[in-house]
């Protein structure tokens, strides 16, 4: 049966598209966009009037937890939450407690997934073995399970040689590596960003060079290695000056950031509230700033929720015993929204880091709003006011900062392959 | 629902009761000045008051007061402890490190178990920064807080009496240059002290240590900062000391003792730039030949010893206060 959607806002980065019009879908594809010929007798017919659509999101980076941390949180309950919000791609990263060394753990998950059908989860895996900076993984393997990328995540490399190997190793076999830029030697015991609030509150901290200086040896070895490298979440100022730089000498590099790093600073922390402890820490408001250009220009492709659901007791201590992280799923499109609604990037612009440029770095086919694209799909009602609220969050984590913040334009149904996602007429009504 | 998914009230907020009166003492950062003279104020009829008739007053019948230190401090604890005692509460001490922490306990469970027990006031020291806060946020209404130092962040009860100190010796702070000598950096105490001169309106408030030791942007908390000890100690009223932890050598934050002696250690000829009546500070314990020279330690300036007497008086004003007790008449 298929389904026609009509009268919406169709929005399409890929193409640039901006018009209202219809799409048809059918068989987990789309097959046409534009004012269609006479509906089959039996489609479905969607009025969208007053609505957008635009591709599912695609997240780059969530911590999915499972398998490993299932206490903090499943697959179950995060591509709920996640098809609740308009993500219709997850991104799982590999973390120590939950490592990606072998393609069995891909295929794990790959078929928990699917059998759930809440969302497409692509898997990210160890770029060396339990993340130890060492001994290489089986990227090989990795890939063709199918791998999107590989990273060392937030663990250092035993030194840069072990870097310099792994990234040669991964473009072996044409896998981007994913670079969580820290230099760990200048982070040492910080936790919170090295600036006046820390300073204020005798807080240990981490210099935003601890960044750039991983940036700039990245892009160093990325020269030497010819490996294709995506920067993940950058925080500071000087990583997106190194980046654009090196976009302009035509290196092949892409960035994100996560939401939150462009709405909270520093000054967040200045009760010690441990839902703002982050990694990278949240940074001065000039980094705010610097990174909200870098989305301009374009020096930043994406952005990614950077999801890290936690059980109560990981945030129920002094500060610095607690873990970093936001449950993010849920703000990630309101917060991006709000990017448009503040004018900092058009419509377009934002969707584009949301869904296409993320598409084009993780090599995959959805994203876009094109005949013979999966239908993943997002109908968004732009007009509802609404206030985010914890008890209202479908993530089992609900450690978020931005609870009570006013949002507006809320998901009204996600389709992922053609298939009603959200909501979901058995669990979702409330 | 659970309240601390939420952003917490801030210090300034959390240490006051709705009218404005002292509930908890975990920062010097927003205490009204008024509160800090009032504080002073109670001080200085405890330290009139002979020791004898102190032990006549005892405006904490029947409270109990827990010393929870899960850092070591012999000094800070026994301070706390003659304050409560004279006081007439009841004290209880727990070294917190060899006990629940090591069996795994949350830090949670373990202020729930000693509420339980009927504790008015919480004296807490920990290694971390906010730990304070953090207690004083999840426990019963009826519990004061009151931060004996955390981390590097605060180390109120100190930097009052510091204060106490500075008043008794020099009336009006609006006039004073004062000035902090060594490890601001890793300085609980510098922290508080600066708030609390800042709040009382000291004149000028200078830090002075080489760069290894000064945290990032501490100028936007309104001192100035000066990296030589000469310079920095010009026409000064009031000279702080900080205690040098050895273990600074290895973070590669300074080459010696002997150099840090040689350029930031205050010796007899360094107060020679200083005003003629200017006194020395240090809150102990004093690392003689590395940052205080004995001469000077010992000497007609040193008003070392005065402020570990005051230390007691400013405590029990404290903990009176927190009590809501009616020290002023009564004492």
């Amino acid at each position: 049966m298929s389904v026609v959607i009509r009268n919406a806002r169709v929005l399409d980065p890929a193409s640039g598209r901006d018009e209202v019009t219809s799409v048809v879908i059918g068989e987990g594809r789309i097959r046409s966009v534009g004012t269609p010929e006479a509906p089959a007798p039996d489609a479905h017919i969607i009025d969208a009037s007053g609505l957008w659509l635009f591709p599912g999101l695609i997240d780059l980076a969530a911590w999915l937890r499972e398998p490993g941390l299932d206490h903090k949180a499943t697959l179950a309950s995060e591509t709920r939450a996640a098809a609740a919000s308009g993500i219709t791609t997850l991104c799982h990263q590999p973390e120590p407690e939950v490592s990606i060394d072998n393609s069995a753990q891909v295929n794990l998950i790959h078929d928990i997934a699917d059998s759930l059908g809440k969302a497409n989860v692509r898997v990210v895996g160890n770029m060396t073995r339990r993340l130890r900076g060492r001994q290489l993984t089986n990227m090989g393997s990795l890939r063709r399970a199918g791998c999107v990328g590989v990273t060392n995540g937030w663990q250092p490399f035993a030194d840069l040689y072990y870097m310099r190997k792994a990234m040669e190793y991964a473009a072996t076999h044409e896998l981007t590596v994913f670079v969580y830029p820290l230099e760990h030697a200048l982070a040492a015991e910080g936790f919170v960003h090295e600036g006046e609030v820390a300073s204020r509150l005798g807080l240990p901290a981490i210099p935003a060079a601890a960044e750039t200086v991983a940036v700039a040896q990245t892009l160093a070895l990325l020269e030497l290695t010819g490996a294709r490298v995506h920067f993940c979440r950058l925080s500071a100022a000087g990583s997106v000056r190194l980046i654009r730089q090196a976009r302009q000498d035509g290196l092949l590099v892409t960035a994100d950031v996560a939401a939150h790093q462009l709405f909270l600073t520093e000054k967040d922390l200045v009760d010690f509230n441990p839902l703002c402890h982050v990694m990278p820490p949240l940074r001065s408001e000039a980094d705010r700033q610097a990174l909200l250009e870098g989305l301009q220009d374009r020096t930043i492709d994406a952005i990614c929720s950077d999801h890290q659901p936690h059980e109560i007791d990981a945030k129920m201590a002094p500060l610095q015993q607690t873990e970093p992280g936001i449950s993010a799923l849920e703000t990630l499109l309101p917060l991006s929204m709000r990017l448009v609604q503040d004018g900092v990037l058009d419509a377009l612009g934002l969707l584009d880091k949301l869904t296409w440029q993320p598409a084009h770095i993780i090599r995959s086919e959805a994203g876009r709003i094109a005949v013979e694209a999966p239908a993943d799909l997002v109908l968004y009602d732009p007009d509802v006011l609404w206030e985010l609220s914890c008890q209202g969050m479908l993530s089992k984590g609900k450690n978020t900062p931005f609870a009570r913040w006013p949002f507006q334009g809320q998901v009204r149904q996600t389709f992922l392959s053609g298939l009603c996602v959200h909501p979901d007429a058995d669990r979702d009504r409330e | 629902m659970h309240s601390h998914f939420r952003p917490g009230p801030l210090p300034l907020s959390m240490q006051l009761t709705p009218e404005g009166r002292l509930k908890h003492l975990l920062t010097t950062e927003g205490l009204p000045a008024s509160l800090i003279h009032e504080i002073m104020d109670r001080a200085e009829q405890f330290v009139t008051l002979p020791a004898k008739q102190q032990k006549k007053a005892p405006l904490l019948r029947g409270k109990t007061v827990m010393n929870l230190f899960f850092e070591n401090s012999t000094r800070t604890r026994v301070t706390f402890e003659t304050a409560a005692q004279r006081l007439g509460a009841d004290v209880a001490n727990l070294d917190i490190r060899t006990s629940s922490a090591s069996k795994g306990e949350s830090l949670l469970d373990t202020v729930r178990n000693l509420e339980a027990m009927n504790a008015d006031i919480f004296v807490v020291r920990h290694e971390h920064a906010g730990t304070a806060q953090f207690i004083a946020r999840y426990s019963a209404p009826h519990v004061s807080v009151l931060n004996a130092g955390d981390g590097r962040h605060a180390h109120p009860t100190q930097a009052l009496l510091d204060m106490f100190t500075i008043r008794q010796r020099k009336g009006e702070f609006a006039p004073l240059r004062v000035a902090i000598v060594g490890d601001v950096m890793h300085s609980r105490v510098a922290r508080s002290q600066i708030h609390a001169l800042s709040t009382l309106g000291t004149g000028e408030i200078r830090v002075i240590a080489p760069r290894t030791l000064i945290p990032t942007g501490l100028e936007r908390m309104g001192v100035r900062v000066f990296h030589e000890l000469n310079t920095g100690l010009k026409d000064v009223d009031v000279v702080i000391m900080l205690r040098l932890q050895r273990e600074r050598m290895e973070g590669a934050l300074l080459p010696s003792e002997s150099e840090f002696f040689k350029l930031y250690g205050l010796k007899p000829e360094n107060l020679e730039r200083t005003r003629p009546d200017a006194i020395v500070m240090h809150p102990g314990p004093i690392n003689r030949g590395v940052e205080i020279d004995t001469e000077v330690a010992d000497g007609p300036r040193s008003v070392i010893l005065t402020q570990v007497t005051n230390g007691i008086a400013v405590r029990m004003a404290v903990m009176a206060m927190v009590m809501g007790a009616n020290a002023g008449g009564g004492a």
